[in-house]
């Protein structure tokens, strides 16, 4: 019996050991949070900004650039999958995951190649367990993203969009990301990141419109500037809406688990004194029993 | 007189607004600048130094390696790839 009351005990132990460092991690991830949506705001001029330059530069050039032009037969497709260095996130990367694989597939249906660029460990470790082909990965520091990494994933998805078939180059481009959409709604998404879909569109109030610019040099040299900037600051955006879902749901994750913890303690401690009411019943009834055969004797 | 209102952003950050009336720049096709009442232009900056002078307080130089620049209606939008506030110049330049 005694055994018993014991191994409830460690059990006991080892839950409240657990249930301090998911309260711990869930703490930190509540106190990066705030850090990850300011620098999300952050970004939003610098994108506003680009965003209507290069609509402006889009509109007054008339010539078929390379980036906004589609190809009539697209063979092969970059999927750059946003995923997270670490686990303990909850279904944070594997719905990230799921969403590409289902993208995959359509992509194979429509008869088209495709490519990988992984964002994050848990999204290496998922295809290297497949052993599965990808053309590039970055790890570390995806909860909080440098524009390093959003700069080196867009000139190496240009290099490839703008190479030949032949040479391994892609004819579209799609991320696949966490979108943030508030502390408890984050959705993975697809987003066509190239060739950028041109809309045309009639100005409904004068204000919409874009003044006639000036351009220095030609539009065409301007829009060739600006579109791997744009690509940058898109990539850089998905970067950081990934990196606070990660956070959002790393916090919501280690908050369960925590509540599970407590929960487990308390089921835990009832057992355990279920078990040491039971052995001092049976010494009880050992000495009355042992009395009782004595006064018979 | 009218003034120009200046906003300078960086990729993950915010540098600089305020209300200005002189802005040099340098473009791919030579330095240019811009005051009260130019005419819209869309830019590609080449790295260098850029020069505000706002209507208060002394000149600011900002230090940006590429980026474009936009001016219209008196409303000008520098987009830097990376840009720094160089307070020793600015200080330097009186």
């Amino acid at each position: 019996m005694g055994a018993q009351i014991r191994v409830y005990r460690q059990k006991i132990a080892s839950t409240q050991s657990m249930g301090k460092i998911f309260k711990a991690m869930e703490l930190i991830a509540t106190s990066r949070i705030g850090k990850a949506r300011s620098r999300m705001a952050a970004s939003l001029p610098y994108a506003n900004a680009i965003t209507r330059a290069v609509s402006a530069a889009a509109s007054a050039s008339d010539v078929e650039h390379p980036l906004t032009t589609e190809h009539a037969q697209a063979r092969r497709s970059a999927v750059v999958v946003l995923t997270s260095d670490r686990g303990l996130a909850g279904a944070y990367s594997s719905s990230v995951l799921k969403r590409a694989e289902a993208l995959t597939e359509l992509l194979r249906e429509e008869g088209k190649e495709v490519k990988f660029y992984l964002v994050g460990r848990k999204a290496q470790a998922y295809f290297d367990f497949r052993g599965r082909d990808y053309a590039k990965v970055w790890t570390g520091g995806t909860d909080n993203p440098g524009f390093e990494i959003a700069r080196e994933l867009g000139a190496a998805v240009l290099e490839d969009f703008v190479g030949e078939y032949e040479d391994g180059g892609v004819d579209e481009i799609h991320v696949v990301y966490t979108q943030f959409k508030s502390m408890v709604l984050q959705e993975p998404v697809v987003t066509r990141l190239l060739p950028l879909e041109v809309v045309e569109e009639e100005a409904t109030d004068s204000s919409d419109l874009l003044p006639l610019y000036e351009f220095e040099p030609e539009p065409e040299q301007v829009l060739d500037a600006l579109l791997p900037r744009y690509i940058e600051s898109r990539i850089f955006a998905a970067l950081l809406q990934a990196a606070a879902s990660e956070l959002a749901a790393r916090q919501r994750a280690m908050k369960a688990a925590g509540d599970n913890a407590s929960e487990l303690v308390k089921k835990y401690t009832r057992l355990r004194n279920n078990a040491r009411q039971a052995e001092i019943t049976q010494e009880l009834t050992e000495i009355v029993g042992g009395a009782d055969a004595l006064n018979a004797s | 007189m009218a003034e120009l209102e200046v906003e300078i952003v960086a990729a993950d950050h915010f540098v600089w607004s305020g209300a200005a009336t002189l802005v040099k720049a340098r473009t791919s096709d030579g330095d240019i600048g811009v005051m009260p009442g130019h005419t819209p232009v869309l830019a590609v900056m080449e790295a260098g130094q850029l020069e505000i002078t706002p209507v208060n307080g002394s000149r600011i130089t900002v230090q940006a390696d590429g980026g474009f620049f936009s001016v219209d209606n008196n409303r000008v939008v520098i987009v830097a790839d990376n840009a720094q506030l160089d307070e020793a110049a600015a200080a330097g330049n009186r």
